[in-house]
């Protein structure tokens, strides 16, 4: 069974972490990633930059906003991993893909740190 | 992360707001700040046994207004509150009255506290002291490290801000939008001013200074999530992240300063870059221009560049240009004649700035300039008059270091010429 694991913590205080607590925190994660991936189970992760950087794309009315999406009625269904040039082509994918899905809307937001995983399929 | 650590990064985080809100209560600096200390000790005692409230904030400002009103009590001899373990134990409901009590004023607190330390009273040096001491919570001692100054100097300037603060009075309405827009730029001119103070600096400060430039970049991201639709703060913190980013490569073993050209790139830090480039995407949808996105678009410009051979300065060039005509002024149309000494060569460069030297006679970097266009110009004897003036004008050793080779390099020539 694949799950994915979605990471919240309070933005605030995590991007207040020094340069060395940061790192202190990733070397304990990356003990925990390198124990997945010797049982090859670890699939594609990634740690995202703060919400200040996201950019959200209304499907409804297209509008695009700054910021991540705030909406409390919604819930988050899916995620894209996309390798695009900039924000642009970003948002040209993600209205590709809201012709195909209307209803909701997509977050953009970039990725800080990408690990691509050993899952095959 | 440790217990302790954590309940630092916590109380860090939650301080704008939570200083913001009994400032509101109190309506007076001194107040708000000792409710805030006095909550942060109960915090540092409370948290390891009872864990981490929900929402620090929200848990700080309860505690730190009501061990105030306490204390008011007390000497009033009345019945004491509840103490703050109970004030735990009840944490759900209490935090539910702290939301519905200060959800819709976090915006006002936060920019009331950044109003203040940015009061145009205020001359420069105190709001950033200020804002560091009361928005960022640095000491007193920390911050005159920074600033390379003794603690008691310090202290002085900042019990002078606040005095001056207090003479002037405290808005606590909600400024109009046209004066609201001119406190935010005025905000965003202060947080680059201590990004600033913690950049333009010489190898043996930059341990000391360097916290200043995580400081401005932490309050340039607070800003942002107050206003994630102005692409003049994302520009701003665009061009901070991008600059910072190369904080790693600016000395050599030396302790010496290493020109931007003279970089090695690998040592730039790509997450900084890439959150920088990120955000100045996201203005540039804006299509409203401004100095910090045009600033941050020339940073983007040298971070894109994988070697300093491949950097595009017609590009760069053209971004002088348009931020000449933005904020006009001698030492933009400087910064643009260097760019065009790489794209025309150094005779148009020189005819630019030649203009200028009434203005900037007294400025380095001006006849450092000017003495480089000359070399390259094959202009030895004016190269060296240039040079010599630019050291007697060095603001740092490592100026003048960087200059005088230059000039070695001048001496060199003629005794093989």
């Amino acid at each position: 069974m694949l799950y994915a694991v979605l990471c919240y913590n309070a933005e605030e205080v995590v991007t207040a972490w020094t340069k060395e607590e940061d790192d202190a925190v990733m070397a304990r994660l990356d003990v925990v990633h390198q124990r997945l991936i010797d049982a090859g189970k670890m699939g594609p992760s990634a740690r995202l930059m703060p919400t200040t950087a996201a950019t959200t794309l209304h499907k409804s009315d297209g509008a695009v906003l700054d910021g991540p999406y705030a909406e409390t009625k919604e819930q988050l269904l899916g995620l894209y991993i996309i390798d695009v040039a900039d924000l642009e082509e970003g948002l040209a994918v993600a209205r590709d893909l809201t012709k195909a899905n209307p209803g909701g809307a997509y977050e953009l937001r970039p990725l800080r740190l990408f690990l691509p995983g050993v899952l095959d399929q | 992360m440790t217990d302790a650590a954590w309940i630092d990064a916590a109380l860090t985080s939650a301080r704008p707001q939570a200083i913001g809100a009994l400032l509101r209560y109190f309506r007076d600096l001194d107040t708000a700040e000792e409710a805030f200390q006095n909550a942060c000790l109960r915090a540092l005692k409370n948290w390891p046994e009872n864990g981490p409230p929900r929402d620090p904030a929200a848990w700080l400002i309860m505690v730190g207004r009501n061990a105030a009103i306490d204390d008011v009590r007390k000497r009033a001899r009345q019945q004491a509150l509840p103490d703050e373990a109970e004030i735990s134990d009840l944490e759900d409901a209490e935090t539910g009255l702290v939301e519905r009590l200060d959800g819709e004023h976090y915006r006002d607190d936060v920019l009331r506290l950044l109003f203040i330390c940015c009061h145009p009273d205020l001359p420069p040096t105190q709001q950033i002291a200020l804002a560091l001491r009361i928005v960022s919570g640095l000491s007193v001692r920390q911050i005159a490290r920074a600033f390379l100054v003794g603690e008691r100097a310090m202290e002085q300037r900042i019990t002078r801000a606040k005095a001056r603060i207090a003479d002037a009075g405290v808005a606590f309405e909600t400024p109009g939008p046209v004066e609201r827009a001119e406190r935010v730029a005025a905000v965003m001119a202060m947080v680059y001013l201590v990004f600033n103070e913690g950049y333009s600096i010489r190898a043996d400060e930059a341990g000391a200074r360097a916290p200043l430039c995580d400081e401005a970049i932490r309050l340039g991201r607070l800003l942002l999530r107050m206003f994630p639709a102005e692409p003049e703060i994302m520009g701003l913190l665009a061009l901070m992240l991008l600059q910072h980013a190369r904080a790693g490569a600016r000395f050599d073993a030396e302790g010496q300063v290493v020109l931007l050209e003279d970089q090695d790139r690998a040592l730039w830090d790509q997450r900084m870059i890439g959150e920088g480039l990120a955000l100045i995407d996201k203005a540039m949808r804006h299509v409203r221009p401004g100095p910090y996105q045009v600033q941050a678009a020339i940073a983007a410009m040298h971070a894109r560049a994988e070697t300093a051979v491949d950097t595009e300065w017609p590009v760069i060039e053209r971004l002088y240009a348009s931020l000449e005509q933005l904020q006009p002024s001698p030492v933009i149309t400087l910064n643009r004649a260097v760019a065009v000494a790489k794209v025309e060569g150094p005779e148009a460069a020189l005819a630019m700035i030649d203009p200028l030297a009434d203005r900037l006679d007294a400025y380095f970097h001006f006849h450092g300039a000017r003495g480089w266009l000359l070399m390259q110009l094959g202009q030895p004897d004016a190269a060296r008059e240039a040079f010599t003036r630019a050291i007697a004008l060095a603001n740092t050793a490592a100026e003048a270091a960087h200059i005088r080779q230059h000039l070695d390099r001048l001496e060199r020539d003629a005794a093989v010429g």
